[in-house]
C-alpha cells in the first residue's frame, strides 16, 4: 500500500512474466491470435446485422442487392444514407472509445479511470451547452467543433494541473485532477443547463449519446481525427508497457516518461473529443472494455490496445442493433443499451474470472 | 505506510506511544491540527449561514439567539428556518465525507467515493423514476413524491449497495471486484436516470435535473433528525472499526495473518457507507463531488496514509455549509443548487492542494 492510497497490485496477480517458459509463452500467443481472429468475425458479422437489421425490416437478399447495385429505391435509400453511415460512426466511435479507455487506464493506473474522469467528456459537454445557450446553435453541425475543442481544453486543463509539481504527472494526480476538473465542469454545465429550458432540451438529448447521425458528412469531418488519434494510441503500448512498471524503473530503461504521457493524453483527447463531439458522451465502452480485452490478453499494452479496439467496435455496434429491436419502431439510445446489456455482462464476467490487475 | 509499533513500548520514528488500556497509538500533532482547524472553519460557516439572508443578523446575535436571548423575531429566524437548514447542510456533508472516507479506504483507491460505486446513482435512479413518472401516474405518483421521496432514495441506495457487496462476493469479498461491480452498478443506474429523463416531459425533466443537482431549499427539523440519528449511531460503530481499516490496507495475505476477519469487517464499513450516503441522498438529494473531495483534502492536508476518518467528516460538512452560504447569497434570488457550488467551491480548492503537493504521490 502506498502513502496515496493508490491501487497497488498485490503479490500473485496474473502479469506477463519475462521468464515465463516458452511453451507457456506460445500457447499465449496462440489464445491471444485465436481471440484477434474471433474479434474480427465478431465484428464483421456486427456490420452485416447494424446494414441489415433496423425499424424497417428488408430481406437479407435485398440489402445485399442494394448494396451492390443501387437501384435508388427506398430500401436503397435507407441503406445508404443511414444504416451505413450509422454503421462506420459505430465502428470508429467503438474503436475510439475501447482505445481511449484502456489509454486511460494504462497511465492513470486505476481500474476505474474512463473518459469521463480526465475531464474530456464533461469539457466537451459544457462546450456544447455553451454553444446551445450563448449562440443559440442547436444543429449537430454547429456544436460539433464546439464540443471537439471543449473535450481539447479539458484534458489540456488536467493534464497541465495533474503534472505540476516535482514528480510531474503521476496516475494519482492525473485521476484526482481529472475528477476535480470534471465535477468543476459538469457544475458549469448543470448551472448553464438549469437556467436555460432550451439548452436543457438539447443537452438531455445529447447527453444519452447515440451514433444515429443525421447527416453523413460529419463522418468526414471526424474521420481524420479519428484516424490521428487511433495511430498515436495504438503507438503509446509500448511506452505504457514500460510505465507499468513504475516511473522510476521505465526512466532506468531509458523510457522518455513525460513523452509517453504527453502522447498518451493527446490521443485520448483527440479520440474522445471527437467520439463525443459525433455522439455525444457516450459512457461505459471505455471504463469496461479494457477489462474485458484484459481477461484475453493479460497486462501487455502491444495486445491489449487492438484488442480494446476492436471490442469497443464491436460492442457499440451489437448494442446499436439492440437498441433498434428493443422498441421498435422507435429507437432506444445506444448509450442506455450499452449500460442495460453491457453492465449485467460486465458484472457477470468480473465475477466469473480470474482478475486482471492493473 | 502507516507506522505500526512494533514492540510493546519502542518508538517509531522518534513518535511517543500512547497508551490507555488495551488501546494503544501514536500521537502526531499534524492531523490533529487539521482536525481543529476544520472545526474552526465549519463552526464559523454555520454561524454565518445562519445570520445571512434577507433578515441579517451578526455571528454575535446567531450566539446570543442559539443561547435562549434575542428578540421573537430573532428566534424564528434562527430557529425555524435558517438553523434546520444548516444543520441539514452540515449533517448531509459529514456523512458524505465520511462514506467518503470509508469507500475510498476500503477500495484502496482515491477514486472510490460512494458516487462512483453507485450508491448515489441507485438512491437517484430510484428517485427520479419517481419524479418522472409522478407527474403523469396521478395519485399515487402524487403521493409517493410528497411523501415517500427521501425513503425511496435511501431504498434505491440500500438496494445498489447491497446488490454490489452480493455481486461481489464469491468465496469472499475482494476489495478490486467491489470496485468493478459498482462500476457496473453505477453505469446501470446512471443510465436509467438519464433515459427516465428523456422519457418525461421537460418540465418533469427540469425538476428531477434540480433535485439530482442537490439542494437545501425548505429543509427543515424533519431533514436533520434522520440525518443526525444516522450518523449518531454510525460514527462510534465507524471509529471501532477504524482500526481494522488500518489493517485492510494491507495485502489479503497480511490481514488474514494480523488475525482480522477481513469480509465481516468489509462488508460492515461497506455497509455503514451505503448507509451514510443513502441518507444523506435522501436529505439533500445527490450531492456530487463531496463524498470524493473531502476525504482527499482532509488526507492530503494531514499528510496520512489513509483518509482520516473524522477529518473527512468535518471538511464534508464544512465543504456543505459554504457552498449553502454562497448558494445563498451569491447568486441573488436565483439559488444555485446547493451540488452544484460544492463542486465550484470545492474543486479548485482540491486543484490547489494538488499543485502545492506536499509529497510525491507514488503509485
Amino acid at each position: 500500500m502506498s502513502r496515496s492510497g493508490t491501487v497497488g497490485s498485490p503479490p500473485g496477480t496474473e502479469r506477463d512474466a519475462p521468464e515465463a517458459p516458452a511453451a507457456r509463452l506460445g500457447a499465449r500467443r496462440r489464445r491471444r491470435l485465436l481471440g484477434l481472429g474471433v474479434l474480427l468475425g465478431v465484428l464483421v458479422v456486427s456490420c452485416a446485422l447494424s446494414i441489415a437489421v433496423g425499424a424497417k425490416s428488408i430481406p437479407l437478399g435485398d440489402v445485399w442487392t442494394e448494396l451492390v447495385a443501387p437501384a435508388g429505391s427506398e430500401n436503397a435509400l435507407i441503406i445508404w444514407e443511414l444504416r451505413l453511415p450509422r454503421t462506420v460512426v459505430g465502428v470508429l466511435v467503438g474503436a475510439a472509445l475501447g482505445l481511449a479507455g484502456a489509454l486511460m487506464q494504462g497511465h492513470t493506473r486505476n481500474p476505474i479511470a474512463d473518459p469521463g474522469i480526465l475531464g474530456i467528456t464533461q469539457g466537451a459537454a459544457l462546450a456544447v451547452v455553451l454553444a446551445v445557450y450563448a449562440f443559440g446553435i442547436s444543429s449537430l453541425f454547429g456544436y460539433i467543433w464546439f464540443g471537439f475543442g471543449g473535450a481539447l481544453l479539458g484534458a489540456l486543463a488536467v493534464f497541465a494541473i495533474g503534472s505540476m509539481g516535482r514528480a510531474g504527472a503521476t496516475p494519482v494526480t492525473l485521476a484526482l485532477a481529472g475528477m476535480a476538473i470534471s465535477a468543476l465542469l459538469q457544475a458549469l454545465t448543470s448551472a448553464l443547463v438549469l437556467s436555460d429550458q432550451q439548452s436543457l432540451d438539447t443537452y438531455r438529448f445529447w447527453k444519452v449519446g447515440s451514433i444515429a447521425v443525421t447527416d453523413p458528412a460529419v463522418i468526414w469531418q471526424v474521420l481524420p481525427f479519428l484516424v490521428v488519434g487511433l495511430v498515436l494510441g495504438l503507438a503509446n503500448s509500448t511506452g505504457l508497457n514500460a510505465l507499468s512498471l513504475g516511473d522510476d524503473v521505465a526512466r532506468g530503461l531509458g523510457h522518455r516518461v513525460e513523452v509517453t504521457r504527453r502522447l498518451g493524453v493527446l490521443a485520448i483527447a483527440v479520440l474522445v473529443g471527437a467520439s463525443a463531439a459525433v455522439c455525444g458522451p457516450i459512457s461505459f465502452v471505455g471504463l469496461v472494455v479494457p477489462h474485458i480485452a484484459r481477461f484475453f490478453t493479460g497486462a501487455d499494452h502491444r495486445w491489449l490496445l487492438p484488442f480494446a479496439a476492436l471490442m469497443g467496435s464491436s460492442l457499440v455496434l451489437l448494442a446499436d442493433i439492440a437498441g433498434r429491436l428493443v422498441a421498435r419502431p422507435a429507437e432506444v439510445q445506444v448509450g442506455v443499451m450499452l449500460a442495460m446489456v453491457g453492465a449485467p455482462f460486465f458484472i457477470a464476467l468480473v465475477r466469473r474470472r480470474k482478475l486482471v490487475r492493473l | 505506510m502507516t507506522q505500526v509499533l512494533d514492540a510493546p513500548g519502542r518508538r517509531v520514528a522518534g513518535r511517543r506511544p500512547l497508551r490507555a488500556g488495551p488501546v494503544s497509538g501514536v500521537l502526531r500533532p499534524r492531523p490533529l491540527l487539521v482536525l481543529l482547524g476544520g472545526l474552526v472553519v465549519l463552526l464559523a460557516c454555520v454561524l454565518l449561514d445562519i445570520g445571512l439572508g434577507e433578515y441579517q443578523l451578526s455571528p454575535g446575535q446567531v450566539l446570543v439567539t442559539l443561547f435562549g436571548g434575542g428578540d421573537y423575531a430573532d428566534h424564528y429566524v434562527v430557529f425555524g428556518l435558517r438553523m434546520p437548514r444548516a444543520l441539514t447542510a452540515v449533517l448531509v456533508g459529514a456523512a458524505l465525507g465520511l462514506s467518503g472516507a470509508i469507500t475510498q479506504a476500503v477500495a484502496r483507491n482515491p477514486l472510490a467515493s460512494p458516487d462512483m460505486l453507485g450508491i448515489t446513482s441507485g438512491a437517484g435512479a430510484a428517485a427520479v423514476a419517481v419524479i418522472v413518472f409522478g407527474g403523469t401516474a396521478g395519485a399515487l405518483g402524487g403521493f409517493a413524491e410528497a411523501v415517500g421521496l427521501p425513503m425511496i432514495a435511501l431504498a434505491g441506495g440500500l438496494v445498489a449497495g447491497l446488490a454490489i457487496y452480493g455481486l461481489a462476493y464469491r468465496g469472499g469479498v475482494d476489495s478490486y471486484r467491489i470496485v468493478l461491480v459498482g462500476v457496473g452498478v453505477t453505469a446501470l443506474a446512471g443510465n436509467a436516470i438519464y433515459w427516465l429523463l428523456t422519457v418525461g416531459d421537460v418540465n418533469d425533466a427540469g425538476r428531477a435535473m434540480v433535485w439530482l443537482t442537490g439542494s437545501l431549499n425548505a429543509r427543515g427539523w424533519d431533514h436533520v433528525v434522520p440525518t443526525a440519528i444516522a450518523l449518531a449511531v454510525l460514527l462510534p460503530l465507524t471509529l471501532l472499526g477504524a482500526h481494522a481499516l488500518g489493517a485492510l490496507q494491507f495485502d489479503d495475505d497480511t490481514v488474514r495473518g494480523l488475525g482480522l476477519r477481513r469480509d465481516l469487517a468489509r462488508g460492515l464499513l461497506l455497509l455503514a457507507a451505503v448507509v451514510l450516503a443513502s441518507i444523506a441522498t435522501a436529505a439533500a438529494g445527490p450531492v456530487q463531488f463531496v463524498a470524493l473531495a473531502a476525504p482527499q483534502i482532509a488526507l492530503r492536508l494531514s499528510r496520512s496514509a489513509r483518509p482520516p476518518l473524522v477529518s473527512s467528516l468535518v471538511f464534508g460538512g464544512a465543504l456543505v455549509v459554504a457552498a449553502d452560504l454562497l448558494s445563498r447569497t451569491a447568486f441573488g434570488a436565483a439559488e444555485m443548487p446547493v451540488g452544484i457550488v460544492t463542486a465550484i467551491l470545492g474543486a479548485p480548492y482540491l486543484i490547489y492542494l494538488l499543485i502545492r503537493r506536499y509529497r510525491e504521490d507514488r503509485a
